[in-house]
């Protein structure tokens, strides 16, 4: 049983056509099995959460009761880019489990949209928003392995509360974004193989193994992000991770969780009276991370 | 790619001799099952060693699919058709003859007399596509592929589709469809859950919504018998069928009209056309338009215009968009009535 199709072309040649369909319920069966580790672990194993240090009483007395942490923008952006990847999903995958409908104009429409959006937020989070808050950084990597150490029982300082992003927020953006590039711009490509409003129908584009490639590729990302949404869905919907989900409907956290998970001086916020910390940052507002990167 | 011809593939062979013995082994077999009725298109199939079923269902012995009966008390309600009737029973029914001729005059162009004794009414309306990049097993669409080798600026398409193409531009080749679906025929379907009687028109399905098949079947489920009611018994009819030869071909493209008049008005009227679309299309926004309209050129000349709109042909088969608009016309008020027909030229 192999993970990728091939069929022999008219010259003869063998080519990939697409991934295995079997691979669709490998990623479902594969996102329950994490539902299912996970929760156990949580339920059963984990220890309470504990971060070094504490925050001096002055810096927590001038964080706000409402932390903002998601600009109106940021989760328009967001929202928009969820429910044009949901369609997408399920206008790919239930033809291929025996929902027969007329699946690929919802399918390409809501890809446009999906694209038209991820172009927003790459230009909304480079130029306008702190771009790096989302990338995993030195003291992210050094409490992941001082986490990883107490989990396994070894004596460890406790990590430091998070930035914006816990780490492994971070993670799964960045495996988002290997599996959504991939899945846009083959599909993009994939667009001038079906007659859409945009390109010239041009079957001829690549050779049949490029195309081939292409749709394994297309394939395999659909497949992974099957498996990445429900993981997502599934930390949005965990009683713990509420608060954040909340902060992406409202875009503000409560002061409680934000001095509870977060580092003050890792996330500043900015309040109208007067900075917690003496970061400087000269991108304004958005630049001192009071809104999404992710 | 070498086509190994005249040897089929081994499968193992069952000739049940009820219709609850030919479903139990559709379902027992599901998707490697084929279901072989009068094997005209399955023997292609099957010899070109493009399709190798594991199992082949024949039902050649199941004599409850042949025949043609009244439907309802004493046939007031229409006829039935067994599945399995062959198309030289079907022409040669009186009654299809004498109510349903329309019928009978789509059966008699299907290919040569011998076909038409071998093949079967519910295996023409079943019979997969004739595009010949599909049927030489490369990997198109249809085939479970990534590409339409007929729809390329150097396909050979001039039997494709020039409507409702969806990646796929193959087309239907059924000459009987179009004819049933004019008389608002149902399609009987035994499937897992049961009985299951669906219109004419909503037994075929496109590309896009299956890109793998022509109709609804799917593994499992058997066609047993088509319901013709008599709510167009002795209508006025049209059925014509363009074609490359004048025997033993499939259609380029076909139509069949069944109308009531009253005086020189359209009162009621179903019209299909075949071999435009993956799907045989009957045409309601035309249906639409002349009901109601006087029975002459002005008319027919508009259903023509309306039965094209939206038409994309192909590099190939352009011709098509006028040759559907003549047969639309010549449907609604008849051959030779002295309309300008639409030309076309390369």
């Amino acid at each position: 049983m192999g993970l990728i199709e091939w069929a022999t072309s008219p010259w003869g040649k063998l080519v990939p056509i697409h991934i295995a369909w079997f691979l669709i319920w490998v990623a479902l069966i594969a996102g329950f099995l994490f539902f299912i580790v996970h929760a156990a672990y949580l339920r059963y194993f984990a220890k309470p959460r504990e971060f070094a240090g504490s925050i001096s009483p002055a810096a927590a007395a001038s964080i706000p009761d409402r932390v903002p942490r998601h600009s109106l923008a940021a989760r328009l952006f967001h929202w928009i880019m969820a429910a044009s990847m949901l369609v997408l999903l399920f206008t790919a995958f239930l033809p291929r489990v025996g929902v027969q409908f007329n699946w690929i104009t919802y399918h390409w429409i809501a890809g446009t949209v999906l694209t038209a959006s991820i172009v927003f937020h790459i230009i909304h989070a480079s130029f306008f928003m702190d771009f790096w808050a989302i990338w995993p950084d030195r003291i992210d990597l050094r409490d992941a392995w001082r986490r990883t150490l107490r989990v396994a029982g070894k004596p460890e300082s406790p990590p430091e509360r998070f930035a914006k992003y816990p780490l492994e927020n971070k993670l799964y953006h960045g495996a988002i974004i290997a599996a959504g590039l991939s899945a846009i711009v083959t599909g993009v490509f994939m667009m001038s193989r079906v007659r859409t409003v945009f390109f010239p129908r041009n079957p001829y584009l690549f050779s049949d193994m490029t195309w081939g490639m292409m749709y394994v590729l297309h394939g395999l990302a659909g497949v992974g992000l099957i498996a990445l949404i429900m993981v997502h869905i599934y930390f949005g919907l965990r009683p713990e991770k509420r608060p954040i989900t909340k902060s992406m409907i409202f875009g503000w956290m409560s002061r409680d969780f934000y001095l509870k998970e977060h580092d003050p001086k890792r996330w500043v916020v900015e309040t109208s009276s007067s900075p917690t910390s003496s970061a400087s940052d000269s991108k304004g507002l958005e630049g001192r991370g009071l809104t999404d990167a992710g | 790619m070498a086509v190994i011809r005249d040897v089929m593939a081994a499968f193992e062979l069952f000739q049940p001799t009820s219709v609850a013995d030919a479903q139990k082994l559709l379902e027992q077999h599901g998707p490697d099952a084929w279901v072989l009725a009068g094997g005209l298109d399955s023997f292609d199939w099957l010899k070109d060693r493009i399709k190798k079923p594991k199992a082949v269902v024949d039902l050649s012995g199941v004599a409850e699919l042949r025949g043609v009966r009244p439907s309802g008390n004493s046939g007031s309600d229409g006829i039935e058709i067994g599945a399995m009737t062959t198309l030289t029973d079907v022409v040669n029914h009186p009654i299809i003859k004498q109510k349903y001729d329309l019928l009978a005059q789509a059966a008699e162009l299907v290919a040569s007399p011998q076909i038409r004794n071998q093949g079967t009414i519910g295996g023409n309306v079943s019979q997969d596509t004739r595009c010949w990049y599909y049927r030489s097993g490369w990997p198109c669409y249809r085939a479970g592929g990534n590409i339409c080798y007929a729809d390329t600026p150097e396909g050979r398409n001039r039997e494709h589709a020039i409507l409702q193409a969806d990646r796929c531009v193959a087309v239907n080749p059924s000459d009987s469809a179009p004819a049933l679906i004019a008389l608002d025929a149902k399609f009987v379907i035994r499937t897992r859950k049961g009985e299951r009687v669906v219109d004419a028109e909503d037994y075929f399905v496109g590309p896009d919504i299956d890109i793998t098949r022509l109709h609804i079947l799917q593994p499992g489920d058997l066609l047993t018998a088509i319901r013709i009611p008599s709510t167009w018994a002795g209508a006025q009819f049209y059925f014509e069928k363009i074609r490359d030869r004048n025997v033993w071909d499939f259609p380029l493209m076909n139509v069949a009209s069944a109308m009531v008049t009253s005086g020189d008005r359209i009162d009621r009227i179903r019209i299909c056309v075949n071999g435009a679309a993956a799907r045989p299309l009957r045409l309601r926004a035309v249906e639409d338009a002349v009901r109601g309209k006087p029975r002459d050129a002005a008319t027919g000349e508009m259903a023509g215009k309306q039965a094209v709109q939206g038409a994309i042909p192909l590099q190939f088969n352009a011709y098509k968009i006028p040759l559907m608009r003549n047969l639309v016309k010549r449907a609604i008020i008849g051959q030779g009535a002295g309309v300008e027909e639409a030309t076309w030229a390369s």
